[in-house]
């Protein structure tokens, strides 16, 4: 199932500069194996050592953050968009 | 000796102290441009400052000769050059609160009022007097932020100062105060539907697009160096002395934890004696992803919806979260939250024991030191520091319908003294 990925200024040196990416997968979690594979070295950077989300990148799955759905479980539609961006500071 | 106090002379005339930046999590280090996440682990960056060499140079004595602003620290602050944007912030007042200490059975208070700070009343002035400046140096012409409201009122007035275009985003639904307060200054304003953390989610491809100095986002390392002058100016105006007990309000967690690096960085610096300062952060019911994961002794933080009147603490998805709830309980302190109408009430309490008119984020602050003490978590024989950060006048839909209506009567002594007859008066 192909779902456009919006890529992050730091991951773009991975993607030859690309801001989107089209790639397959049924959930959050096969479209990062799938990035990590048409990439190579996409997982490592989004994923810690326990394969968990990084603490300080957010996964939005057409504009819902994926903590508020199944995390990486989330199941991804054909034509869906992911957007991966950095935490940001605010607020006061 | 002469090579020594050439040296010396050098470090005198020296304007920056900064080394580059630095990752928070893997420590991977990047030259001092405007970035604000690894590219490796997607940590934060911090400025990383020369601090043998600012030992050398700083003392009380050097920072009570400035004028009383934010960049009489200037040796801990992020820029290359001086100051060219907001040289006249901070330095507000700490007000010993005895009334309100009464009120609440504390022996020692006080409030930090950044209600009063300038140009735009709020806490945020100082970080975008440090944003703009580190801008400028690095030749950005156009800034722009992501706002719960104070940050785009002092960005729009700041960049009016700094000739520079700014571009202000915000959600649709702040109060008026925070809307025309920052229109008012010729910024390009745009509404986002949704709450701040849509906001910031845009911001953040906005920011990656058009290549603007993101006061919030891609300046953000050097931003976020200007909330340590809040916590430099309790110290030096509790008489270079930590306080026992700082109360935060938290929105994305940054200030809580500037303010424990601003008093550890004076004691390592040796301007004041060794200090056990104890952080307690303060959120609101309807938005507390930090308070939660403190109570419930967690360090994930699970992102929410807000749903609250304190706007400006309204993030649902707070980006300092995680060290927050670090700088919490290394410091011994705790976190608490409270609920809409406790906050109102927090802001009266504070209007009416102090004379001072906070903004929803004070309320919350002064309702969650009630609530501690209340608890017994906060002591009362110690002293407390409340951080108030706006203004009040800007939040007034909170509190229109909460004070009492202004009896309307004619211009005549009959009709007073008919309603003062209503009232036991003093007419001593």
């Amino acid at each position: 199932m192909p779902v456009k990925v919006r890529i992050p200024t730091p991951l773009r040196s991975l993607t030859n500069g690309e801001e989107e990416v089209t790639v397959e997968g049924k959930s959050i979690k096969e479209v990062i194996d799938n990035l990590e594979t048409n990439y190579n070295g996409f997982k490592e950077r989004l994923c810690d050592e326990n394969g968990q989300i990084r603490r300080f990148i957010n996964f939005y799955l057409n504009d819902e953050d994926i903590r508020f759905k199944d995390n990486q479980e989330t199941a991804v539609n054909d034509g869906d968009q992911i957007s991966i961006v950095p935490a940001i500071a605010g607020g006061l | 000796m002469v090579k020594e106090r050439l040296f010396y002379l050098y470090l005198e005339m020296k304007m920056s102290f900064v080394k580059g930046l630095k990752c928070r999590e893997c420590g991977k280090g990047y030259p001092k441009e405007a970035l604000h996440v690894c590219s490796f682990c997607f940590g934060p960056l911090e400025v990383d400052y020369e601090y043998e060499e600012i030992k050398k140079v700083i003392s009380r004595k050097k920072i009570e000769s400035r004028p009383p602003t934010m960049w009489r620290y200037k040796e801990l602050l992020p820029l290359d050059g001086e100051p060219t944007v907001g040289m006249q912030v901070g330095y507000t007042p700490l007000v010993k609160a005895d009334n309100l200490a009464r009120k609440l059975g504390v022996d020692e208070l006080y409030i930090k009022n950044d209600s009063v700070n300038y140009p735009t009343f709020s806490f945020k002035d100082r970080v975008v007097s440090a944003a703009l400046s580190k801008a400028k140096e690095l030749g950005f012409k156009t800034v722009a932020c992501a706002t719960t409201g104070n940050l785009g009122n002092s960005v729009a007035a700041q960049a009016v100062q700094g000739n520079l275009e700014s571009y202000i985003f915000m959600p649709a639904n702040l109060e008026r105060g925070k809307v025309i307060g920052t229109s008012i200054y010729g910024t390009n304003i745009i509404g986002i539907n949704g709450n701040y953390d849509g906001v910031n989610r845009l911001c953040s491809e906005i920011a990656d697009k058009y290549g603007w100095a993101f006061a919030n986002i891609n300046i953000r390392p050097y931003y976020a160096e200007g909330s340590k002058t809040y916590g430099y100016e309790i110290v030096e105006q509790l008489g270079w002395k930590a306080p026992k007990h700082v109360v935060v309000p938290m929105a994305g967690g940054s200030l809580i934890i500037k303010i424990g690096k601003a008093i550890k960085e004076m004691t390592e610096l040796g301007l004041i004696d060794k200090s056990d300062t104890s952080l307690y952060g303060a959120q609101a019911s309807g938005s507390s992803p930090i308070s939660t994961a403190v109570k419930k002794g967690s360090d994930i933080i699970t992102p929410v919806k807000p749903d609250t009147i304190a706007h400006s603490i309204a993030i649902g998805n707070p980006a300092d979260g995680y060290y927050s709830v670090k700088a919490i309980n290394d410091s011994g302190g705790c976190a608490e939250d409270v609920s809409d109408d406790e906050l109102v009430e927090g802001i009266k309490l504070l209007a009416s024991t102090e004379g001072i008119f906070t903004e929803t984020a004070g309320g919350v602050t002064v309702a969650v030191t009630k609530k501690l003490i209340e608890q017994g978590k906060l002591p009362r024989d110690e002293s407390i520091v409340i951080c108030v950060t706006g203004n009040g006048l800007k939040t007034l839909e909170a509190v229109m319908d909460k004070v009492e209506k202004a009896p309307v009567i004619e211009a005549n002594i009959e009709e007073f003294n008919a309603l003062m007859e209503k009232k036991e008066v003093c007419t001593a």
